[in-house]
């Protein structure tokens, strides 16, 4: 198997994302069409049924999410996430650029399972110019009448990693500065202005349409059992072909590098993989035939998070990454959380003094020992994922960094 | 050229508008002046302070003044591994300024930025938001010129 499968981003350059017409000629809005002739519990019952698992990172089941909104709430919002700001990952831009009409559907369906009126998509400020295509999105879809009386506004963002977590996001909705909240509550109880929200990714959203239109068995039917549908990957690094692709979730990560990325650049030998983005998890190359879905990524030490795949050749000094990667999450720790503020700090601090070739064995055991910590105590995901490329490469380039030890 | 007052009024009917405020602010003056700061917090309710905490937490908005162009240049980890560093040295070369810095005729700033979302062709570096691609040392001078 060393195909596509494209669900998702079928008519990608085929049909102008922005157009609700050109949509609904390949069989746009039907999806929410059946939804509306639904009960409410048999709608969240059909999308549990497809076992989709949020497409953000976390992997929630998407219909069990929706099923923790309280029936009776006057007021409920459904938010999008597309404030994809892991490094290497650009698929929700593509998914906008390509396919804007499903994920406007699939936020109507979900408003449709729930009972909210109002959406918001809250786009990261990397992306001005996906708000404006969304905005023309929404004004195409509402002109053909396609969103009935479910209303989408776009807000965005201003260069902030951590408001991709859920409640940074929607603190960030309401004006504030993106700090993460305390949970519980979670958002499904008491969200955006303090009401019942759920919170998905884009691609999450996008998948819907195609789950009402072709049923929930379909879609389960399609990839890895427990983590079914099809994921978008982008892979970007030392790699011929670094675009982004759609596959089945049961596909391999070496058939990723070595078939669609058409292999290491330059005929170099792999020296390792980083899944899910920086926050990730860097994988040897006896790792590489795993599946990419989210539980045999998690078999593996690994995480597909947001699907960006870091290829890196023989000849790169993996400490150096590292170092790089830890002076990310310095700059984007929010600083509300002790473990997090001090630790990504502390963090980098250490992986510069070991990448200067001036630590010693007593530094990697400290590092290893505030991973520990911030993984248990950090207050939020970034937090606790931080630590994640320095203990994996600790584990599996050990060697690299002994070499660098007085 | 729009006054911050109306600027502001203009989204006061946004519930959480602040920010959608400050980046209006600064698509016409590229920065949030003092001013404007106070205006807001007055216009949406808050503290002054709190206001300035909103504007000083997020990278992309900014309280001190920027130039024209706002060149940025991304330096995670794809964008590091096909040659960002080299990429910052000939940009700081060329303009004569340190990133976080202004040119003295207020036609540049650069800024360091973490990813962009471009990462099928990098290096990227951005220049008032727009993308520019598989940017190499020698076509700086183009890009630079392009900038009147």
């Amino acid at each position: 198997m060393a195909e596509e499968m494209r669900v998702l981003l079928a008519y990608a350059d085929k049909i102008n994302p922005e157009n609700a017409e050109e949509y609904i000629k390949v069989g746009g809005y039907a999806g929410l069409e059946k939804a509306r002739k639904m009960e409410q519990n048999d709608l969240i019952q059909e999308v549990k049924n497809s076992g989709l698992r949020g497409r953000g990172g976390a992997g929630f089941n998407a219909g069990m999410k929706w099923s923790f909104v309280p029936k009776n709430a006057e007021i409920k919002y459904v938010v999008c996430n597309l404030d994809e700001g892991e490094p290497g990952t650009y698929k929700d831009r593509i998914i906008c650029e390509k396919n804007a009409q499903a994920l406007l559907e699939g936020m109507a369906i979900c408003g449709t399972a729930i009972g909210s009126k109002q959406g918001y998509i809250y786009c990261r400020g990397e992306y001005p110019f996906v708000v404006k295509l969304l905005k023309n999105a929404i004004q195409s879809a509402k002109s053909v009448g396609a969103l009935g009386d479910f209303d989408i506004e776009v807000r965005m963002g201003a260069g902030a990693y951590v408001c991709g977590e859920e409640t940074a996001l929607i603190e960030s909705i309401e004006g504030h500065r993106g700090e993460p909240r305390f949970k519980p509550p979670f958002p499904g109880v008491a969200g955006l202005w303090g009401v019942p929200t759920v919170v998905n990714n884009v691609e999450t959203f996008a998948c819907l349409p195609y789950i009402l239109t072709n049923g929930a068995a379909w879609f389960a039917g399609i990839g890895a059992a427990k983590y079914p549908g099809t994921k978008v990957l982008t892979l970007t690094g030392d790699i011929n072909n670094p675009t982004y692709f759609e596959v089945p979730t049961n596909y391999m990560l070496r058939d990723v590098v070595e078939k669609l990325g058409g292999g290491v650049k330059g005929g170099k030998k792999l020296k390792a993989v980083q899944v899910g983005g920086t926050s990730g998890a860097f994988i040897p190359e006896a790792n590489l035939d795993t599946q990419i879905d989210f539980d045999s990524m998690g078999a593996i030490g690994a995480a597909l998070g947001s699907g960006a795949v870091l290829v890196l050749d023989e000849t790169r000094d993996i400490v150096d990454i590292v170092t790089r990667i830890s002076k990310f999450f310095e700059h984007e720790s929010c600083g509300k959380c002790n473990p997090c503020r001090e630790g990504t700090f502390r963090c980098r601090e250490i992986m510069e003094r070991i990448n200067a070739g001036k630590a010693t064995q007593k530094d990697i055991d400290n590092i290893l020992l505030l991973s520990k910590v911030m993984q248990k105590a950090a207050l939020c995901g970034l937090g606790q994922a931080a630590p994640i490329p320095i203990t994996s490469t600790i584990k599996h380039f050990g060697y690299e960094y002994n070499r660098k030890l007085l | 050229m729009a006054n911050y007052k109306d600027i502001i009024a203009n989204c006061k009917d946004t519930k959480g508008g602040i920010i959608e405020a400050y980046h209006a602010l600064q698509s016409e003056f590229n920065y949030i002046s003092r001013e404007a700061l106070q205006e807001a917090a007055r216009v949406f309710g808050i503290a002054e302070s709190e206001a300035y905490g909103v504007a000083t937490f997020y990278s992309y908005l900014s309280v001190e003044p920027r130039g024209k162009y706002i060149i940025r240049m991304c330096e995670s980890a794809p964008c590091h591994v096909a040659g960002a560093d080299e990429l910052l040295k000939a940009i700081e070369a060329q303009l004569g300024i340190k990133a976080g810095e202004t040119t003295p005729d207020g036609k540049f700033t650069l800024e360091l930025t973490e990813c962009v979302g471009q990462c099928q062709a990098t290096p990227v570096i951005t220049i008032n938001s727009e993308p520019l691609f598989n940017v190499k040392p020698n076509m700086l001078g183009q890009i630079l010129a392009a900038c009147k």
